[in-house]
């Protein structure tokens, strides 16, 4: 009993300072991390949508994805009805009932669109092990390496949003998810969705402009008339059209979930009916990160075991040669 | 300081090929056919793996699984070394032997897993290699284990090719090795669990907590000593040989306490987080959480007696039982408990789980093998029957 009561006793003792040494490294505790001034993104306002699907095509088009079908029946056809490794945009649609009115609860329809969210803090590039996944630290687009890349999947887990996807039919498989078309930038294009976006649905440029249209809109009479603009909204490229404010839900979807993202997102239907689960403002990265940091900052805890952990080893397997004549 | 006189160990010797190591061998071969479509034709062909489930049993089951399997070595080698329990000792090679291969398996298992698996290198390699990823914790410990067990186990091998010189040098310094070996598996079976903190509110609030770490460290050196009863009654069976009670015994006690403290541990975080509510709804998860604590609780009632933890077959259940829930509390943290969103389901394919097989068979084999070739067992006429 003695000898348990003393195994325990020792057991606890380790693990209480070794709880205790955690605690006292709260330099390594970071908080969300801060989005770039330079940061841009898309703003999509659901009310605008009209599910034409242009984006999609344009999307494929601008990133030379081939075409994306469940079955063989429909290989004549590019209908796909979620992201794939393939297929880096979609227009969801949801409905209700009869589906006749737009933008309603009930008996309605609703459309959304769903890419990558460019998070301030994403998940992905703090789970890769290999930074395959980066996030620029102007732009603030997320983009992905397949070079850099090992197929692990943990950005695919990660994700709250459900984005990065991966190719399970090719031995040589890729990530795919979209990276706000960052290779047309250089040339002075911006993402393809919104560039021929016919209503300004999907609406391009710097993420602080897009926010301060985001909540002008919210702030719109119903059914005042107001000016939408279209393609991108930093550089006005394309002429904007007039029309009547909807009933908004009083929420931009992006602005604080999981510490923020550059996409935002307007909507007449609650975003749960949407798709868009609700999730809290701390990022998911940032707790991973300081649970990481405060364990292995510097490496001060480790080594400070592994000291203790040798001395002690020492002192045994000493006694442990004399005890015996095998080690 | 007591001193220990043991038997030393000896090889078993006896037959290589057997009805045992035959249905080995052809799980083995399956599990190689398999793997020989995967790499031409993709993970898609052989696996159930879908974007809503990534990660399946060739990652929970053969890597986290399999991991914490394998921590008879690090279990016992720690209590032998650190806690100086020096009467224990001849329960360290055998315990060693299974981890080693253990987690050579899972460092192997894990290049099947990889979807681009010739960049595995860049997991290492400065420039790539990203310390903020818990991944990389885990595979940069891992991976420096392997090599530190090698050289822990490797005495066995000198021995046995008579390499004096080389056993005194590495004796030498077999402290420090042991330490390190005590260290790694701390910190990658604890981050194990860490893994799951990026995933937020994909995992239920069952599983999801920021002490993962320290729930799946105790539990992995529970299972730890959990593996070593086991494989002791199994090996003592298969071998004819006398079971050693007289260190299962007082390991059974060791091993309850350490059970006790992971019941305390998993049950007050699930208490101060406030979800323990969740285990009293009717859901799948629910009803797999009261599995998973009902499996870590069985082996108190198994063994509650004093009488109960002389009957081997008594240990031999508890072993298995407690090895089972640490086994659900894996699979219910990384499969049962995760949700991505509407629309995806996933359960393992045959041949997705005939390589999960293939692998626990090559662990099985090798250590048929070196036990009865090399010096592991401790001698059998040495062992004394008064117990």
């Amino acid at each position: 009993m003695a000898s348990r009561r003393d195994f325990l006793k020792r057991a606890l003792a380790g693990s209480a300072a070794v709880a205790g040494a955690a605690t006292c490294t709260d330099a390594s505790a970071r908080g969300n991390a801060q989005i770039s001034p330079d940061a841009v993104g898309l703003l999509f306002d659901s009310t605008l949508c009209i599910g034409c699907k242009a984006c999609v095509a344009a999307c494929k088009d601008a990133n030379g994805l081939p075409l994306d079908y469940a079955t063989p029946i429909e290989a004549a056809w590019d209908v796909p009805v979620d992201t794939t490794a393939k297929t880096f945009n979609v227009i969801k649609a949801y409905v209700d009932g009869s589906g006749m009115h737009k933008d309603q609860v009930q008996d309605g329809y609703a459309f959304m669109k769903s890419s990558c969210l460019h998070c301030v803090d994403p998940s992905c590039v703090s789970a890769c092990p290999v930074s395959a996944m980066t996030k620029d630290p102007v732009t603030g687009i997320v983009g992905y390496d397949p070079d850099a890349c090992i197929g692990c999947r943990y950005c695919v887990a990660a994700c709250p949003f459900g984005i990065p996807k991966y190719d399970y039919d090719s031995p040589t498989g890729k990530i795919g998810k979209c990276e706000l078309c960052r290779h047309r930038l250089p040339e002075g294009k911006y993402a393809a969705c919104a560039e021929v976006c016919p209503t300004g649905a999907t609406l391009f440029g710097k993420v602080s402009e897009l926010k301060a249209e985001a909540k002008r809109r919210l702030a719109l009479t119903p059914g005042a008339e107001t000016t939408w603009p279209r393609g991108n909204l930093t550089t006005g490229d394309q002429p904007s059209w007039n029309g009547p404010a909807p009933v908004y839900v009083q929420h931009i979807y992006g602005e604080k979930e999981v510490g923020g993202t550059q996409m935002l997102k307007l909507a007449a239907v609650p975003f749960d009916k949407l798709g868009h689960r609700p999730l809290p403002e701390r990022s998911f990265s940032s707790q991973s990160e300081t649970l990481q940091h405060t364990l292995y900052g510097g490496l001060v805890l480790p080594l400070a075991v592994l000291g203790a952990m040798t001395w002690v080893a020492k002192r045994n397997v000493k006694h442990d040669d004399e005890g015996g004549d095998h080690d | 300081m007591t001193k220990h006189a043991h038997a030393a160990p000896a090889p078993v010797g006896g037959r290589l090929l057997s009805p045992v190591t035959f249905v080995l061998g052809v799980l083995i071969l399956a599990a190689l056919a398999i793997l020989a479509v995967r790499f031409v034709y993709g993970l898609g062909t052989v696996t159930n793996l879908n974007d809503g489930y990534p990660w399946g049993i060739w990652v929970v089951a053969d890597v986290v699984i399999g991991s914490a399997f394998a921590c008879g070595g690090f279990s016992v080698a720690m209590l032998v070394y650190i806690f100086n329990k020096g009467e224990y000792h001849p329960l360290v090679r055998p315990a060693l032997l299974a981890s080693l291969f253990g987690y050579t398996l899972a460092g192997v298992g894990v290049l099947f897993d990889l979807g681009r698996w010739w960049n595995f290198w860049h997991i290492l390699a400065p420039g790539y290699a990203s310390p903020n990823s818990v991944m990389f914790e885990v595979a940069a410990c891992i991976s420096l284990y392997i090599v530190v067990m090698w050289i822990e186990f490797s005495p066995t091998f000198f021995e046995k090719w008579g390499m004096k010189d080389a056993r005194r040098k590495v004796n030498k310094a077999m402290f420090f090795f042991i330490a390190l070996g005590t260290v790694l598996p701390m910190m990658h079976q604890s981050s194990l669990g860490s893994l799951l903190v990026v995933f937020g509110t994909q995992i239920h609030p069952l599983w999801q907590s920021i002490v993962l770490p320290l729930i799946f460290l105790i539990s992995a050196i529970t299972m730890g000593y959990a593996v070593v009863l086991f494989e002791s009654c199994l090996a003592a069976a298969g071998y004819r040989r006398t079971i050693e009670m007289h260190l299962l015994t007082p390991l059974s006690k060791i091993m309850l306490g350490m059970l006790g403290v992971f019941l305390a541990v998993r049950f007050g975080d699930l208490i101060v987080r406030g979800a323990l509510g969740y285990a009293f709804e009717g859901s799948v998860q629910a009803a797999m959480f009261w599995l998973e604590t009902a499996c870590f609780v069985a082996p108190f009632v198994l063994l509650r007696a004093q009488a109960a933890r002389r009957n081997p077959a008594r240990l031999f259940v508890a072993g298995a039982l407690l090895m089972l829930g640490g086994v659900l509390l894996r699979i219910n943290a990384f499969l049962v408990g995760y949700d991505t969103g509407e629309g995806w389901s996933y359960f393992p394919s045959v041949p997705e789980m005939l390589v999960t097989f293939g692998m626990f068979a090559i662990e099985i084999l090798a250590y048929i093998v070196i036990t009865r070739r090399f010096p592991v067992l401790p001698r059998e006429d040495a062992v004394h029957g008064a117990h």
